[in-house]
């Protein structure tokens, strides 16, 4: 663990991306806890449905919430192989969570890290028992609460051995729109094992968003990285990172609407450290008048590894910026690492050819709009969250 | 019978270029046309032209259909008075399914995805419309939409053109239906259409009234489908 004045000299270090966020803009604390025993009668119930946890948890291995600081609701629902608890009950119960806590993100990395660290960021400790594959999604849910208030969470994530867990992950603003959300996610997979985490994210117009993810996958195992975004949020930044280990793999799949005053710039980077690794990011967005930053990188350094990098982007609407921005770095020769990005508007042809069967041209562009999102490829999304996605999209005000 | 398109005069250009050099053509309530001509001839713009699309610019002219003059509609507004097209080369529709572009045009979709299968469409509904298609995919798909929208005139740019030959018979039998009679829903229509054609197959399956053969982009010639069509087998599309 570093010296705490290091970290506090990160205090002033700037994200390497994103607009760079007043830290003392947010003055008000939030340390009161909120207390949600029944979810389903819960005030927060429509907050927390609206990004894919439900409330009576069907089909669902548990839940745990988080309202700004501190944790509102844990309900485990599987009793064998999953572990779900504060992070700090878990530095307890675990003698500081030694090999985890703090070892895959930086705390130096930029003010927001070290923001967490200094303050002590409780979050969600979830763990998976070597050999236990964990039927339904574990839900968590992180909610926004209060004005000029920072929600500072840390969550950590462990998948051991031959095991395999879906988690969904809501986060949204209840009573708060000008708040700051700093979630440091450390996640660790062992050999042989799969992780999906899928987040759906519903902000307020003025929330600043800087999530700080990092996943260290063993040997040939799988991680899913979902994240969607379809209403209009200040300004988001997050860059999340995987390091590959031997035979190992790594999705990325990205769906933002960048609506006007909107800065959304996100993606996924990926080390291919093991021997044929492989990975795949994809990014589909939408400008309809926002700043739309789509980022993938991919470093190369195992024998074989090999990935591919797609950015799609439609923009609909002037007044904003799309930039898509696809990095291969290659250490080896060895490696076999592709991308494409398209940025533009939607082709006429394909308009006007649904517009003959009867459509308006309005209703042409958003089933054209829809379409490109939904069928954004996200492989490994949960089939619980998949009709959920598809009518947050079918709801999502674009082109109509 | 009544006029159920008129073209009067009709010039037309597309990439600054003049296509259509005063095309007069007038197709019956009901009636079953055939066009000829070489290529280069302005037949497909001639279609995009009375379907709407943008590619094409009308200079001079009018079009009219049932009545009314529809030269300056936009494309929807055309299809949803009864016009309907299949193209030759349709566009990739990325992200759109088949069966929910179906869903979205037909006032019976449940009836006409559960046919599917009789167009050997049925494990394309979920699929993005024309992408990674064949030939003969993109025909089949296209009459599936058609029997979808059920338009009261209909273009058909090529139907056999890129189609092998077992599966003609089925699109050939398939465009009958959509153009005559629908022996299930025992639907007694009789649409009107335009048809481009380069090798007369389809008219094994149509009863053509009328041919029409297009050069440098006006009507050159009308008269009997089989009669034009011997006529350019033996001597071409002359002078």
């Amino acid at each position: 663990m570093p010296e705490s004045q290091t970290v506090r000299e990160a205090l002033n270090k700037k994200g390497a991306y994103g607009k760079d966020l007043d830290l003392d803009h947010y003055d008000v604390k939030a340390d009161e806890t909120v207390k949600v025993d029944d979810l389903k009668s819960s005030e927060f119930k429509k907050y927390m449905e609206n990004v894919g946890v439900v409330a009576d948890e069907i089909e669902r291995s548990g839940t745990m919430m988080f309202i700004d600081n501190n944790p509102s609701h844990c309900s485990p629902r599987v009793q064998e192989g999953l572990e779900i608890m504060s992070v700090k009950e878990a530095l307890k119960k675990y003698d500081g969570l030694t090999d985890y806590y703090w070892k895959a993100v930086d705390p130096t990395k930029d003010k927001y890290t070290a923001k967490t660290y200094l303050e002590d960021g409780d979050g969600y400790f979830v763990r998976v028992k070597s050999g236990y594959h964990i039927k339904y999604p574990l839900q968590t849910c992180m909610l926004l609460n209060m004005n000029r208030a920072i929600q500072n969470v840390h969550n950590i994530v462990i998948v051991e051995d031959y095991a395999s867990l879906e988690m969904i992950t809501g986060c949204s603003t209840a009573h708060a729109d000008d708040a700051l959300h700093v979630g440091v996610s450390e996640m660790f997979i062992g050999d042989n094992s799969s992780l999906s985490f899928s987040m759906i994210h519903s902000w307020g117009k003025q929330t600043g968003v800087r999530p700080r993810t990092a996943t260290v996958v063993g040997k040939n195992s799988h991680y899913t990285n979902n994240y969607v975004i379809l209403n209009p949020v200040g300004s988001l930044q997050s860059f999340p990172v995987a390091f590959l280990g031997d035979e190992s793999s790594a999705t990325y799949n990205t769906m933002c609407i960048a609506h006007e005053n909107s800065e959304i710039d996100t993606g996924g980077m990926v080390y291919l450290n093991g021997k044929g690794s492989k990975a795949e990011i994809m990014s589909r967005s939408i400008s309809m008048g926002g700043k739309m930053t789509a980022r993938g990188r991919m470093i190369g350094n195992g024998v074989g590894a090999k990935g591919h990098l797609e950015c799609r982007s439609i923009i609909l609407k002037d007044g904003g910026t799309t930039l898509a921005v696809p990095e291969l770095e290659a250490h080896i020769a060895d490696v076999e690492m592709t991308h494409e990005a398209a940025v533009g508007k939607i082709a006429r042809d394909q308009i006007e050819y649904i517009m003959s069967r009867g459509l308006s041209e309005d209703e042409a562009v958003s089933m054209i709009v829809k379409g490109f999102l939904s069928g954004g490829s996200i492989n490994g999304l949960p089939p619980e969250l998949k009709k959920e996605l598809d009518e947050a999209i079918a709801a999502a005000n674009v082109g109509d | 019978m009544t006029d159920m398109l008129k073209i009067t005069d009709l010039h037309a250009e597309a990439g600054g270029r003049e296509i259509l050099k005063g095309v007069n053509l007038t197709i019956k309530e009901g009636e079953t046309c055939v066009l000829f001509g070489p290529n280069g001839s302005g037949k497909s713009t001639l279609l995009a032209c009375i379907m709407g699309y943008s590619s094409i610019t009308v200079t001079k002219g009018r079009i009219e259909f049932k009545g009314t003059d529809i030269t300056d509609l936009p494309v929807d507004e055309r299809a949803k008075l009864g016009i309907g097209m299949m193209m030759q080369r349709p566009p990739n529709v990325y992200g759109v399914k088949l069966s929910t572009l179906i869903k979205a045009s037909s006032d019976d979709a449940e009836t006409v995805l559960a046919d599917a299968n009789k167009f050997h469409m049925d494990r394309f509904l979920d699929r993005e419309i024309n992408v990674g298609f064949s030939g003969g995919e993109i025909k089949r798909s296209e009459l599936l939409q058609l029997t979808a929208q059920k338009p009261e005139f209909i273009l058909l740019d090529e139907p056999e053109s890129g189609v092998d030959l077992e599966s003609i018979d089925l699109i050939g039998k398939k465009v009958h239906d959509l153009l005559y009679y629908n022996a299930e829903s025992n639907d007694n229509r009789h649409v009107s259409s335009l048809v481009i054609t380069h090798t007369g197959q389809i008219m094994d399956y149509i009863g053509a009234e009328t041919a029409y053969i297009m050069k440098e982009g006006k009507i050159a010639r009308s008269g009997k489908p089989f009669e034009l069509l011997k006529e350019i087998r033996e001597i071409g599309y002359g002078e």
